[in-house]
């Protein structure tokens, strides 16, 4: 209860309970990952991902703190909206290209599929990977170009920057149409992943090579 | 007939005359005087520094400031490489780990003790301003020798600082020089007799290790330094926020807070008449929550003595008077009053209350705009680790409704306060930082 008081200044942006802004810009909090809510938070504060906003909000706030209001979010199970209509300038074959970047990848291009890290419902992975469902094709793309421009980083080695350059623009644009229109499922696991890139390794997610050298 | 001519030879040789005792002058001023070792240093370190002087030390650099303006965020400790805007560009701060090719690790005391006494660096250049020598030049040699012997115990990191990027000439050496002969000159501390000891324990901190003048003291066009003493109020200009005047007690709760309080809100960021924000906040997070509970008292107690209570009452604003409107009171309702109460009372220990609140009805009204744009929250502290936080209404509102709502609670329960213009607002919205 006292936690959803103190996360007011949130929701300006985000939404009642973090369930994403109006705008398609401030994206949903509520149910992702704790240690990825956590990170962004770290990273925000520390530069590696720039926005003014976010900055001034994270930066007076204890690490102990940042924790808890992650662990809030994370913790908050409220209905998704319903997916967003496929828009009307992409084409069945971008479809079917999103489709198999997100599900297969692509070994031509070094692009692994989505699924390798952020599981195979798309949902997430354990506690630090985010989903990418129920998200809108404009937020999805932003971030795609803000990692190619370097305005969005993590802590090294940070994998999804690299996969990022790999991406074509088109690619981008047809793999991001496809999962803001898939239906988010009644029943999620955030505990199976597929293969994880053998090339890659991701700063912000020690636990997904655990095991592999 | 030769008249004009005579006078002016007259005038032009009078202007070269002064220009070379001038350049002279900044010449000893800045650099001649080192040539003499007449302020040989008072107190020569020791080969071991006891425990207790490397407690003072790391003390002393945390209450400073030193930690929080030479650590870049996300960075190492004291490895310098913190970006601080000026309204002459950002500059850097600089390593101050005991690396032997990137901090102060091939320093002597007497190199330290220079540095902060004449902001001048071990290798002869003039700092820059931007470090407040001023007050560093109030500490005592004790002060200064545990300082660095602390220091020169702590891990050391090789990184170099980023390059300042001032305008020219702005940052140059003789322009530094010119600056300092203007407006720098050492002033150690010197205690007041007829005072209490803790009454100098509290000057003695105010004008070293807090340089609460550096915000709360005027500066002019060219960013002098103001007296270390100077509490008169100040502006600053790329955050755009104000530090009020802590000498007048219609700017500030002080004068109605007891030194406990005072003491509170400087180690907590909240009391029960106050809470800090924008650059305060900053403030006590990397500074105020670290003073010791004695040393927040004394200078709660020092800065009550320096309250004027008479010269500022009658004060009349010149600007026309905030009034409300029905729009005002419709947004007030829906966006205020949950957290602020319905009139303007507050929530203890959660939401500060508006009637009556002195931040709320300063003249300048930039620190207002600033809270209503961008909220925010107050320092996670030692003793308030979980702060309440007020949304941002940069998006929900425009400037007509920021300002509306703001003369709304500028105008209500016995508030009164110049009104602010929708103009005032889009201006700290231009100039975001």
């Amino acid at each position: 209860m006292d936690m959803s008081e103190r996360v007011k200044p949130c929701e300006a942006c985000h939404g009642n309970q973090g369930r994403a802004g109006p705008d398609g810009y401030y994206p949903r909090l509520a149910g992702k990952p704790a240690g990825y809510l956590y990170n962004q938070m770290e990273n925000f504060s520390q530069g590696r991902r720039r926005y003014t906003m976010m900055r001034r909000m994270m930066e007076p706030l204890s690490p102990e703190y940042q924790r808890e209001m992650a662990n809030h979010f994370a913790g908050l199970h409220v209905p998704y909206a319903p997916p967003s209509a496929p828009a009307a300038n992409i084409s069945s074959a971008q479809m079917q290209r999103g489709r198999q970047l997100a599900m297969e990848g692509d070994a031509s291009r070094k692009l692994p599929a989505c699924t390798s890290c952020h599981g195979t419902q798309l949902m997430g992975y354990t506690s630090h990977i985010p989903s990418l469902l129920g998200l809108p094709a404009a937020y999805l793309g932003a971030q795609l170009s803000a990692w190619k421009q370097g305005e969005r980083s993590t802590v090294a080695p940070d994998c999804m920057a690299e996969i990022a350059k790999r991406l074509s623009p088109d690619d981008a644009t047809a793999v991001t149409a496809w999962l803001a229109t898939q239906p988010v499922p009644m029943t999620v696991s955030l505990a199976k992943v597929t293969t994880a890139p053998a090339d890659l390794r991701c700063g912000s997610a020690p636990d997904l090579h655990k095991g592999q050298p | 007939m030769n008249k004009m001519p005579i006078l002016f030879s007259w005038a032009l040789k009078f202007t070269f005359g002064c220009l070379i005792l001038a350049t002279a002058w900044v010449t000893w001023d800045n650099w001649g005087r080192f040539s003499f070792q007449f302020d040989t240093p008072q107190t020569e370190a020791s080969d071991t520094p006891t425990p207790h002087t490397l407690a003072q030390g790391e003390y002393l650099v945390r209450i400073s400031g030193c930690m929080a303006c030479h650590t870049s965020n996300g960075g190492e400790p004291l490895a310098g490489g913190r970006r601080i805007d000026t309204p002459f560009g950002p500059v850097f701060s600089s390593n101050l780990t005991p690396s032997r090719t990137h901090g102060i690790g091939a320093w002597t005391l007497a190199d330290f003790q220079t540095a902060l006494r004449w902001g001048r660096s071990r290798d002869g250049h003039l700092l820059l301003p931007a470090f407040p020598y001023n007050h560093t030049s109030v500490f005592t040699p004790t002060d200064v020798q545990a300082m660095f012997a602390w220091l020169q115990s702590t891990k050391p990191v090789d990184v170099a600082r980023p390059t300042h990027q001032l305008t020219w000439p702005v940052g140059t050496q003789p322009v530094i020089a010119v600056w300092r002969s203007l407006y720098f000159s050492p002033t150690p501390f010197k205690s007041n007799e007829q005072q209490s000891d803790v009454w100098n324990r509290g000057a003695y901190l105010v004008q070293s290790a807090g340089h609460c003048a550096a915000c709360h003291g005027q500066r002019n066009a060219l960013g002098s330094f103001p007296a270390v003493d100077d509490l008169s109020g100040g502006f600053l200009p790329s955050q755009m926020w104000v530090a009020p005047s802590l000498l007048n007690p219609t700017q500030t709760t002080l004068a109605r807070s007891s030194d406990k309080d005072i003491a509170q809100l400087l180690r907590a960021g909240q009391n029960t008449s106050a809470s800090v924000s924008g650059p305060m906040a900053e403030f006590v997070q990397h500074v105020g929550q670290h003073l010791s509970v004695a040393d927040s008292l004394a200078i709660a107690t020092y800065l009550k003595s320096r309250i004027e209570p008479s010269n500022h009452n009658a004060k009349i604003h010149s600007a026309a008077l905030a009034s409300s409107t029905p729009a005002a009171q419709t947004i007030y309702a829906n966006h205020c009053a949950t957290c602020h109460g319905d009139n303007g009372e507050g929530k203890a220990g959660r939401y500060p209350s508006l009637a009556g609140n002195p931040a709320v009805v300063l003249a300048q009204p930039d620190n207002l705009i600033q809270m209503a744009l961008y909220g925010g929250y107050g320092p996670s502290t030692h003793d308030r680790p979980r702060p309440y936080g007020m949304p941002p209404y940069l998006f929900t509102l425009n400037n007509q409704q920021i300002a509306d709502v703001l003369n709304h609670i500028r105008s209500q329960w016995g508030n009164q306060a110049p009104a602010i213009s929708p103009v005032q607002v889009d201006r700290a919205r231009a100039a975001a930082y």
